[in-house]
């Protein structure tokens, strides 16, 4: 595992960083947050500016394209987001590694799953034909 | 500090209840107008409306901490006066947004 004396000084920091790819990660968290700012503005307008909040007015709203590809994009984005926000908050808190890896495999399976309902959820409002 | 921690507070209440919120909302409304009904009288219940105001001000704090952290990450607000007062404005702009939003919404549906 360790690397020799003759390993350059690169060779020798390369992969240290604690999730190895921190750079890249620290940006895409960024742009993901813009991104939340901008759909969670989207969400709360939307809602505020509908006539009325019943399921036929939220169903014409969610068949249209500009409610359906928002909510989409909100759903994909909100998960990954929270996904990777409740990493940061166990891998600071939850102390044993079995346990760090319990848990976060948790959340990664409730993210997929919940975010695999609600775009289930979406596509039956925007693609069904009843009501 | 406080600002920090409340990010992290109101960020995995969003993820937690309010993710779970958005799918079953999603799904009563593809469930059809009874199923939407159901929805609507379980979250209009007291202890509904007290997760979804709790909910409401966890989404604005955690946008407005979120805001503060994109201009911070940008190199802005470091100074400590301009930090300190930015922090103390999330907190106080959050709760008063919440209560706006709650008073717009209660008063609109009765």
């Amino acid at each position: 595992m360790t690397v020799g004396d003759s390993a350059t000084p690169l060779a020798k920091v390369r992969g240290l960083g604690s999730a190895q790819h921190g750079g890249e990660h620290w940006l895409r968290d960024k742009v993901q947050s813009a991104a939340l700012v901008l759909l969670g503005a989207w969400l709360l307008t939307s809602l505020l500016l509908l006539p009325t909040l019943d399921q036929r007015t939220l169903t014409e709203w969610l068949r249209s394209p500009l409610g359906a590809v928002p909510m989409a994009l909100f759903v994909v984005t909100g998960f990954r987001h929270g996904l990777e926000g409740m990493k940061v908050v166990v891998d600071d808190y939850v102390d044993h590694e079995g346990n760090r890896f319990a848990v976060n495999t948790l959340l990664l399976f409730l993210a997929y799953g919940g975010a695999g309902l609600a775009l289930f959820a979406l596509g039956r409002i925007a693609f069904g034909g009843g009501a | 500090m406080a600002a920090s921690i409340l990010h992290r507070i109101s960020g995995a209440a969003l993820t937690i209840g309010g993710l779970a919120i958005l799918v079953w909302w999603l799904m009563a409304i593809a469930g059809g107008a009874d199923g939407y009904a159901r929805f609507i009288e379980l979250v209009s219940h007291w202890t509904g409306k007290v997760v979804l105001i709790g909910l409401t001000w966890a989404f604005f704090q955690h946008l407005l901490t979120g805001i503060r952290h994109l201009a911070m990450d940008a190199g802005q607000g470091f100074e400590l006066g301009v930090n300190k007062g930015a922090a103390i404005v999330t907190i106080a702009a959050s709760i008063l947004l919440t209560v706006a939003l709650w008073v717009y919404i209660l008063g609109v549906f009765q």
